[in-house]
């Protein structure tokens, strides 16, 4: 009997409840929708480990040779060869075991003239390279010399994952980070085991009780003294029709059905042109993960504005043709980028990062001024097959950031008074982008 | 103590009418007058529009829920050229001359589009400056109204048919003249083409003619125009030349004129300015002695000149007297110029400037910027009709709009066989040709210029061509049988200067300008008449009769050939008269008085036996009997913006032989129909509390420089004190920059040079009349005109107060005025900042004023709040409303949208905007500072209107920084010069104005002299 008079009840628990589970999916989904992504994106200082790094790397040679050879090796190497790995050109690991010093500079500086002096080593590698001669490079001695002990440097740690330094890609990023996920992993189910034993200690407490209250009843109902009163007590029942029409219970659930709309309401209104986690396909299914991430090709070398101008450009159709004249010729994506130069058709790339137009963004002042990492914002983009959206681009989120990001003061003559300053005011707070007036109306808005 | 005149801004505030005391004390015209000002009549209209619009609303909000955000593309160059980088603006040197006045450019460009025009600090000759006209010229480029392609009959044609057309029929014109019509040219290169097409047509005839002519001046020195160099005269004296605002080289003039016009404790010393002049032009409101004359009577102020300085007569006037004198004691620091184009009138000023020697004139290295012989003009015309011409080439000539006899070009063009119009549209000569063969924008063109003999100026391309046009040498030298391209052509014709090295080519082009000569020297041709000739020619000459008419040239427009189309320069408020889009008759107040006309009374002028219909405008300073109009108006096939603004006064012109002469004499009719006049004079006028111009006399300065300004005190328990000392507000520390902005009004001339400049800078919309007439233009920097009042405050003591008082209301009839830009003052106690409700309006750590377009909710209590009224409403979405598509296209069209600063935001409807300091500009100043690792170096940041003033009136700067020269400036000023608008009320602006003086005995000067 009781149980038929629970079922509306429970109807209604179970419809309250079921909406419950259904925002928190939904709100599962959105956050999953962007793959591994916070709402904050990747704290600011979470790259600073680059620095010590760069300097643990200087454990042969000269630290600063190996730091312009560094330079000088992403500037006018990089476009044809790795140190590990075969490119357009040879590996260059080990060369320096290969090769003297007498024989690499002039081979540098003019490698067709010891190809035809007839050098013996330099004729089988030209050869061994479909005859693809190397570019002449306008390079000193010293810088050919502080090239190859970068190389020497770096071979020795390319043994290891997390050698890479200084590419502006901070593998660092990452390592760590599934121990860390499994490790919550691990935590999460151990709480839900509990929970659920909880649960079942739970439900078989009240049925043990529910069994041992008609037991009781039932003893009672045999027994014959019992007056009118008691009858009534044992034979009392919970009257659930009438908590069921009471007016107080249907307003408060009334209510919470209206409060649960307009959370989700207001959430879903908040999120109108929020696109974090877009990810579109391209034109081009060109992988950043490959070139960024395997190659470790510096990111400035096809933005080549993103130190100087507003904006970060997407590399014209030339400096794809840099590499891939000569490599994977015949990959169907790359003669889509022959089939756009034949035909004068510049590739229509579909563009991801979308501000508002009354936003102003500086791409340098981030990068070259503020020595910001492209990953800060753009996410790891080195894992990225497909780029999408990592940062929510919100103005909230700005706005945190140059809240909470020391100055990049260092160094910059600009700041050189306003450090002084600052730390002479207010020295024990940390000098902020905010602290300058980095949150001000028109540092964005004009 | 200081002299202060009484100010007024127009005659409605002098006479306080209803209408301004209505006007001046509300911030904004009547409320949304919308309806009434282009509305319909029947009522159920709205309601259901209304109806529709939320309807409209609804659907969209529900729609912007569900739809996701449009894929927007992002599309790289296929090969980027080197020197290309999106988001870095690239900088070229080029020229602009159109017919009129030269000045040397550098173009701006974005992503390849040019956007901005900048002076060019290379050029010698106009050193950095720019004109308001070469600023806005930038938009005749993206004008959607050009000629797209070749056309036969204005039907589209195929370049290759329209060449062999016209070769075969040149070829075949049996011996008849060819006749090239164009305005001057100063391209040697483009003449050496055309001698070039002359040649393989041996008949052919080229006729340069000016729009605004200045034969006469040719004519009295030996076919050379005199090169002038204010800097070198201490003593000016103008008979009726517009020197600083039309005549000649404005920015050139004005740069060298103001070098001698600025005083510092240092240099307490000023030249002399006399102006004699019918209108109140810009030059007349800067000088120091401005004598109001007849057309007519100006042969007479020459020739009696004349005779006091050379000797043969003296004159009873005792200002040309106090002038002649001058003269004569400067000697060779003495330069008389006139505008006239009356040979006898010039011919005697040659005279004058011979006589003493004058430094200042040059007639070795003379000017080539005017080369236009009217008479030659007038015989082609007639042999036009007459059928002697069997071709006629219109290069940049438009003389069916802008001749005096318009209507014979018209039939003769249509008496020639073969007409041919490289207009860069079908103008109304263009429309007449048989062929249009439209030529290049300048900022498409390779081309060079030799404004002054011995400087060269190049002009290289900066954007490839919009349309299928085709640059006009190249048309020559196609149908001549060259098969060379122009900049060949110019390259090689440049050997004689580069040598043929390609480094000195790319320098001369890197530059824009070089030194040499590519000139033949001009060959030494007598003065058409001597002056004893000149003197008898002017006392014969009859006595004017009835009113006579003065017919000038406008700052903005010019002569409406080149610049009629543009929106910007239709809006640019006249210096003088602040009146907008169109043009009107200057009346003299006694005239309007004893007429009963009221202004804005359409009058018909009638002249030559033509007649055109305008408004009276009451004009102080206007010449007594006379009557005024600007040309350059009243075009027919203009395009959408300029036509039917106004009336073509060319008509009116008379010719005295073959010279035209711009006055006539004329009969005025009232009409009994009314047309407003689009005014900005009396807009956002400054609360009446204290004067908020200061000016005083070089006298004064002399004596004591600390007494020159007037400084208010406000009352404290302690005594009277400097009202900064007391503020209820904590003051901003400024631990970085400080900006601030100092405006010498004593350097400013008042030539809105700055207002477009601005324009351009900050993407500013173009309103139109009708919104102008509303109190609604939307500039962000505007330049307030004072006249002021004869009366003085001394006569107070003798005359008794309400004398004076009664007097003062009496207005003059030759005001003293005196210009001051005016701008957001940004204020370090703003009022604007406290009473915004959504803080839109907040002060930045660096001292600006800053405004939020996007948390502006338009309540508009900032803009009440505003002591400047400098605060401009977005009522209307101005780039999209169909209202102002004919006035603002540019921002409706794709096309058009490529002239938009891409930094600055394009503000939306219901917004309030004003000038930002061109914060765009300091930050990129301070970015590029921070790239290079050190502090902004002055002169680094600079905003548009500091940038574009040629007369370096505004200096903007870094206050912060003691070595700045803002900072030195301020400094060497305080307590003499340096003055903040409306100081008492303590909002302590950042901008500082410079107290204006006058090379004048006392500020009544015009008073005394004329009594």
């Amino acid at each position: 009997m009781n149980s038929i008079r629970l079922r509306p009840l429970s109807h209604l628990f179970l419809a309250l409840f079921l909406t419950f589970a259904a925002v928190g999916r939904s709100s599962a989904q959105t956050v999953g929708a962007a793959p591994a992504v916070s709402k904050e994106g990747v704290a600011p200082g979470a790259t600073a480990a680059a620095a010590p790094a760069a300097a643990a790397g200087a454990t042969t040679g000269d630290a600063a040779a190996i730091a312009a050879g560094d330079a000088l090796f992403k500037g006018n190497c990089a476009q044809c060869h790795a140190v590990n790995d075969v490119v357009v050109g040879p590996a260059l690991g080990g060369i320096a075991k290969r090769r003297p010093l007498s024989w690499i500079i002039p081979w540098v500086k003019n490698s067709s003239k010891v190809v035809a002096s007839g050098d013996d080593y330099a004729v089988k590698l030209f050869n061994q390279y479909q005859k693809q001669q190397m570019p002449s490079f306008q390079l000193s001695d010293a810088e050919i010399t502080s090239i190859v002990s970068y190389i020497t440097a770096e071979e020795g740690k390319s043994a290891g994952p997390a050698s890479t330094q200084g590419t502006g890609i901070k593998p660092g990023d990452n390592t760590g980070a599934p121990d860390a996920s499994t490790g919550e992993a691990g935590a999460g189910k151990y709480v839900d085991m509990l929970l659920i034993v909880l649960v079942v200690v739970l439900i078989v407490m009240v049925v043990t009780l529910v069994i041992i209250a008609n037991i009781m009843k039932d003893v009672l109902r045999g027994r014959k003294d019992l007056d009118g009163r008691d009858v009534e007590l044992i034979e009392q029942r919970f009257d659930f029709a009438k908590i069921y029409k009471s007016p107080v219970v249907r307003g408060l659930a009334v209510g919470l059905f209206a409060l649960v709309v307009l959370y989700e309401s207001v959430q879903g209104v908040m999120a109108i042109g929020l696109t974090q986690g877009y990810q579109p396909t391209q034109p081009i299914a060109f992988s950043h993960k490959l070139h960024a991430g395997e190659h470790q090709i510096n990111c400035a070398y096809c933005h080549t504005s993103v130190y100087k101008s507003k904006s970060a450009n997407i590399p014209s159709a030339n400096i794809c043709m840099n590499c891939h004249s000569q490599i994977k010729t015949e990959s169907p994506e790359i003669k889509k980028i022959y089939r756009a130069i034949e035909r004068k058709q510049p590739i229509q790339w579909v563009r991801i990062h979308n501000l508002p137009d009354l936003a102003y963004f500086n791409h340098s002042q981030h990068t070259q001024v503020g020595g910001i990492e492209c990953q800060t914002c753009h996410g790891p983009i080195q894992n990225m097959e497909v780029v999408y959206q990592y940062s929510a681009l919100t103005m909230g989120w700005c706005i945190n950031c140059h809240r909470e990001t020391p100055l990049n003061t260092k160094g910059n003559g600009y700041y050189n008074n306003l450090v002084k300053l600052h730390e002479t005011a207010n020295g024990a707070a940390p000098f902020t982008v905010s602290s300058n007036g980095g949150t001000e109306c028109s540092k964005c808005h004009y | 103590m200081q002299e202060s005149p009484k100010y007024w801004k127009g005659i409605e505030e002098l006479e306080s009418s209803p209408e301004f005391v209505k006007t001046a004390f509300s911030e904004f015209g009547e409320f949304l007058p919308m309806k009434e000002a282009y509305g319909t009549s029947d009522a159920t209209v709205a309601p259901r529009r209304d109806f529709l619009k939320l309807m409209g609303f609804g659907i969209a909000a529900a729609t912007l829920a569900s739809c996701e955000a449009p894929v927007r593309k992002a599309i790289p160059y296929l090969n980027k050229p080197e020197e290309v980088d999106p988001g870095i603006a690239n900088f070229y040197a080029s020229t602009y001359f159109n017919g009129t006045d030269y000045n040397s450019v550098l173009v701006k460009t974005r992503e390849g589009r040019p956007i901005k025009l900048e002076g060019n600090p290379e050029s010698p000759i106009t050193r950095g400056g720019l004109s308001a006209r070469a600023q806005a010229s930038v938009l005749n480029l993206y004008d959607g109204n050009r000629l797209q392609h070749f056309a036969i009959k204005g039907q589209k044609a195929a370049t290759d048919k329209v060449d062999q057309e016209i070769r075969t029929k040149l070829a075949g014109l049996g011996g008849r003249r060819v006749a090239i019509v164009s305005n001057t040219i100063i391209s040697p290169t483009t003449k050496k083409v055309i001698a070039e097409f002359a040649a393989r047509y041996p008949n052919t005839q080229h006729v340069q003619y000016d729009v605004n002519s200045s034969s006469a001046l040719l004519q009295a020195n030996g076919g050379v125009l005199p090169a002038y160099d204010f800097s070198k005269a201490n003593v000016i004296v103008s008979l009726g030349a517009d020197f600083l605002g039309t005549w000649l080289s404005p920015v050139e003039f004005a740069k060298q004129y103001i070098t001698n016009r600025k005083v510092s404790n240092e240099k307490k010393t000023m030249s002399r300015h006399f102006q004699f002049e019918t209108a109140l032009s810009l030059t007349g409101s800067n000088a120091d002695v401005r004598v109001p004359v007849k057309p007519s009577e100006m042969g007479t102020v020459a020739r009696e000149l004349y005779g006091e300085i050379v000797g043969g007569g003296a004159t009873s006037n005792a200002r040309l007297k106090k002038a002649a004198a001058e003269l004569k004691a400067a000697g060779s620091a003495g330069l008389v110029v006139s505008g006239s184009n009356d040979p006898a009138v010039q011919t005697l000023v040659a005279a004058i400037n011979q006589a003493l020697g004058s430094a200042a004139v040059d007639l070795a290295n003379p000017s080539m910027i005017r080369q236009g012989n009217d008479a030659q003009m007038v015989q082609l015309v007639n042999d036009m009709n007459s059928g002697a011409v069997g071709a006629v080439i219109f290069y940049n000539a438009n003389p069916a709009y802008d001749h005096p006899l318009a209507d014979k070009v018209k039939t003769g063009i249509a008496k020639v066989p073969l007409s041919i119009s490289f207009n860069d549209r079908l103008d109304e000569t263009g429309s007449l040709c048989y062929y249009a063969c439209p030529d290049h924008n300048y900022l498409e063109s390779w081309n060079d210029y030799e404004p002054k003999r011995g400087y060269l100026s190049l002009a290289q391309p900066v954007i490839s061509p919009l349309y299928a046009t085709r640059q006009a040498q190249d048309s020559l030298l196609t149908w001549a049988g060259n098969p060379q391209t122009y900049y060949n052509y110019l390259k090689a014709s440049w050997r004689g200067i580069t040598g043929g090295d390609a480094k000195a080519w790319d320098k001369a082009v890197h530059d824009g300008v070089a030194m040499g000569t590519l000139s033949a020297a001009p060959a030494p041709m007598a003065a058409s008449m001597s002056a004893q000739q000149a003197v008898s020619a002017l006392s014969a000459a009859p006595k004017g009769s009835g009113v006579e008419l003065a017919l000038y040239e406008k700052v903005g427009v010019g002569t409406g050939t080149v610049e009629g189309n543009n929106p910007w320069l239709q809006e640019l408020p006249d210096p003088v008269s602040k009146a907008t889009w169109g043009n009107y008759v200057a009346v003299p107040r006694e005239m309007a008085v004893a007429q009963k006309w009221e202004q804005g009374d359409v009058l018909k002028v009638t002249a030559n036996g033509k007649s055109i219909e305008l408004p009276v405008l009451i004009q102080p300073g206007q010449a007594n009997g006379t009557v005024s109009i600007a040309i350059g108006y009243g075009r027919e096939m203009a395009g959408k913006v300029g036509d039917k603004v106004g009336a073509n006064a060319y008509p009116l012109a008379s010719m005295n032989g073959n010279n035209i002469v711009y006055s006539n004499t004329v009969t005025l009719e009232k009409t009994g129909a009314e047309s407003p006049i689009a005014q900005t004079q009396t807009h956002h006028t400054i609360m009446d509390r204290r004067p908020v111009v200061q000016e005083s006399t070089l006298a004064q300065y002399i004596k004591n420089p600390k007494e020159v300004t007037e400084y208010e005190k406000i009352a404290t328990p302690e005594g009277l004190e400097a009202p900064n000392k007391v503020s209820l507000w904590d003051d901003y520390e400024y631990k970085n920059h400080h900006w601030g902005m100092a405006i010498d009004l004593n350097s400013c001339i008042g030539c809105g040079s700055c207002v477009i400049g601005c324009q351009v800078e900050n993407n500013i919309a173009v309103v139109g009349k009708q919104e102008v007439i509303n109190r609604r233009e939307m500039h962000w920097m505007r330049i307030d005109r004072y006249y002021s009042s004869d009366h003085h405050k001394d006569e107070f003591e003798k005359e008794g107060k309400l004398a004076t008082y009664a007097s003062m209301e009496d207005p003059s009839d030759n005001p003293s005025v005196i210009f001051q830009p005016m701008l957001c003052q940004h204020c370090n106690h703003a009022p604007c900042e406290t009473v915004c409700p959504v803080l839109a309006t907040t002060h930045s750590s660096e001292g600006l004023n800053q405004m939020t377009y996007n948390r502006c909710v338009g309540t508009r209590y900032c803009a009440n709040n505003c002591p400047y009224k400098v605060r401009r409403f977005n009522w209307f979405s101005y780039t999209s409303n169909e209202k102002f598509e004919n006035v603002n296209g540019h921002m409706f069209t794709d096309l058009g949208r490529m002239v938009l600063n891409p930094d600055v935001t394009v503000r939306a409807r219901g917004v309030m905007e004003k000038c930002s300091f061109c914060v765009q500009r300091i930050q990129l100043g301070k970015l590029e500072a921070k790239k290079e690792k050190r502090r902004p170096k002055d002169g680094e940041v600079v905003t548009a209107c500091a940038q574009s003033c040629p007369t370096e009136a505004i200096v903007f700067g870094d206050m912060r920084d003691p070595e700045t020269r803002i900072s030195k400036l301020l400094r060497r000023e305080d307590g003499e010069r340096a003055f903040h608008v409306l100081d008492s009320i303590n909002v302590q602006p950042n901008i500082t104005y410079l107290t204006k003086i006058r090379n004048v005995e006392k500020s009544n000067f015009f008073a005394e002299e004329n009594a």
